[in-house]
């Protein structure tokens, strides 16, 4: 267990429920879900998910915080908010999905190698970096995450549709010694540093 | 003096030689003839996108956006801003929305700002270059600058998700939205009735991270494109654009089919319609060539 998430097991010990509610980006709404399984019908991914969106729900109030927070199932969120417009109690289902996924990644505890996970982080990463993503490197990351060799051989499969891009003008070789940035990418870096800090600090993350 | 002035946020996929380069050029072209006036944001920054979350958190991706927002009240006052991508504006507005919402969120993002010596106000409108045509100009002023008529091409109005889900265009319904089709008409083309892929999600960025699941859902959308007798898709969206036409080599492939549907951006269709060329209407950006567009251009 990482340090962050002993440390929330003790502060919260049984109650599941409040800790999403305190550290879950929109984990307040979770108990106004009435169990009525339209947004596990909604969802583009649904036969993929293990725990549907209101099954998730229940588990967070019956206290399953481990089979919740280690569940594959919110990286299927394809942020399309079917789920959001089609839900009676218009809960921001998309968000929480978002936030118990970020909440388990951030407490180390989230399914390893998941892939949405790893390119989600690849993503932030990348336009962390400069301010703006760099497409180029985005997809070459991607690519060789799992090492070189799969990496070539993802590339290769992949290289006609490169090469397209590339003669219509919309992925550009030379991004890869530069590309587009910010000219105040210092103050960029401050706010994301102060911002980080201070979400840190409301929930319990220092 | 330009008609219409706003404070323009491209987004990462529309830069110089970006994944969405054409759609920038083709915006432009249509700009320019309703006279309307673009300024990009000053040094802007990414949006974060949704598939930011993971690893960005709530409040910096809040942030970020927010230093789009100061930036944009500090050096374009008075001016709402305008997002072509359907992520730059999402990730916006719903940026916004949790500020207008929250005094504590409010405080903590001018606290992280106040870092680089920025400050948001709080007086920005959000945008999508979609709402512009149709609330600030409407279908009938879309009409007037026409020189071709797109007539005898059939188009399936492609919607997707994030243009259309949680804020809507123009109030319509989130399940068969109009305004494609509408536009399509207005511009003479033909909208495909009954294309019920319409607002089917394209696997969004987790066509990186799921190829295979997402793929199955690009299957659908071109392949019923191609039974409702479309010959070219038309999306707002970048993303909806790139995975559309990008993986239709990847799906034939695979799985043996013969897709080669075209997949256009609203604003192709609209320089073709004002009598741009190819090359202003972003055309020689396809992968898959519009060839019934490129013959009108040469009309």
């Amino acid at each position: 267990m990482s340090d962050h998430n002993s440390q929330a097991v003790a502060r919260y010990r049984n109650n599941f429920l409040k800790e999403v509610e305190e550290r879950v980006e929109e984990g307040e709404w979770v108990k106004m879900c009435m169990q009525c399984g339209v947004c596990a019908g909604s969802c583009p991914f649904g036969a993929h998910w293990q725990h549907s969106p209101q099954k998730l729900f229940m588990m967070i109030r019956a206290g399953k915080r481990e089979e919740v927070l280690t569940s594959d199932s919110m990286w299927m969120c394809t942020s399309c908010y079917n789920c959001v417009v089609r839900c009676p109690r218009q809960l921001p289902i998309t968000h929480i999905m978002h936030g118990l996924a970020s909440y388990a990644h951030r407490l180390g505890i989230a399914p390893k190698g998941q892939p949405t996970r790893e390119f989600a982080k690849i993503f932030w990463d990348n336009l962390a970096k400069k301010g703006r993503v760099n497409e180029l490197k985005l997809t070459l990351s991607l690519y060789f995450k799992d090492g070189l060799v799969s990496g070539i051989k993802t590339a290769m499969g992949m290289q006609s549709i490169g090469l397209g891009m590339v003669k219509a003008k919309r992925l550009n070789p030379m991004e890869i010694f530069g590309g587009h940035g910010l000219k105040d990418l210092k103050g960029f870096h401050a706010i994301l540093a102060k911002a980080r800090e201070i979400e840190d600090k409301r929930k319990g993350l220092t | 003096m330009a008609k219409k002035e706003y404070a323009f946020y491209p987004g990462c996929s529309s830069q110089l030689k970006a994944s969405a380069s054409n759609y920038l050029t083709s915006v432009s072209s249509m700009c320019k003839t309703l006279d309307v006036k673009l300024t990009e944001i000053p040094d802007w920054n990414c949006c974060g996108a949704s598939i930011g979350y993971a690893e960005g958190g709530e409040l910096p991706r809040i942030a970020i956006n927010a230093r789009n927002f100061a930036l944009a009240e500090t050096h374009l006052p008075g001016q709402d801003i305008v997002a072509t991508c359907a992520a730059c504006w999402l990730g916006a507005r719903e940026s916004k929305d949790r500020l207008d919402a929250s005094s504590t969120l409010m405080k903590e993002t001018n606290e992280a700002l106040a870092a680089a010596g920025l400050h948001y106000k709080a007086e920005v409108k959000i945008r999508h270059m979609v709402e512009v045509l149709i609330e600030d100009f409407g279908y009938d002023e879309l009409k007037k600058p026409m020189k071709k008529s797109l007539e005898g091409v059939k188009f399936a109005g492609y919607v997707g998700c994030q243009t259309n889900r949680p804020f809507g265009i123009d109030g319509e319904s989130f399940e068969n939205p109009k305004y494609l089709d509408k536009l399509v008409e207005t511009l003479g083309g033909e909208p495909v009735e009954h294309y019920d892929q319409k607002v089917t999600c394209c696997g969004g960025a987790l066509a990186f991270s799921e190829p295979e699941k997402s793929q199955k859902q690009i299957r659908d959308i071109v392949e019923s494109a191609y039974d409702h007798g479309a010959e070219m898709i038309v999306t707002p969206c970048p993303l909806c654009q790139a995975n559309v036409e990008v993986y239709q080599s990847e799906i034939n492939k695979k799985q043996g089919t013969q897709f080669n549907m075209p997949v256009l951006y609203y604003s192709q269709l609209m320089t073709v319609a004002y009598g741009g060329s190819m090359k202003d209407a972003g055309l020689d950006g396809q992968l898959i060539r519009a060839e019934k567009l490129e013959v009108i251009t040469k009309k």
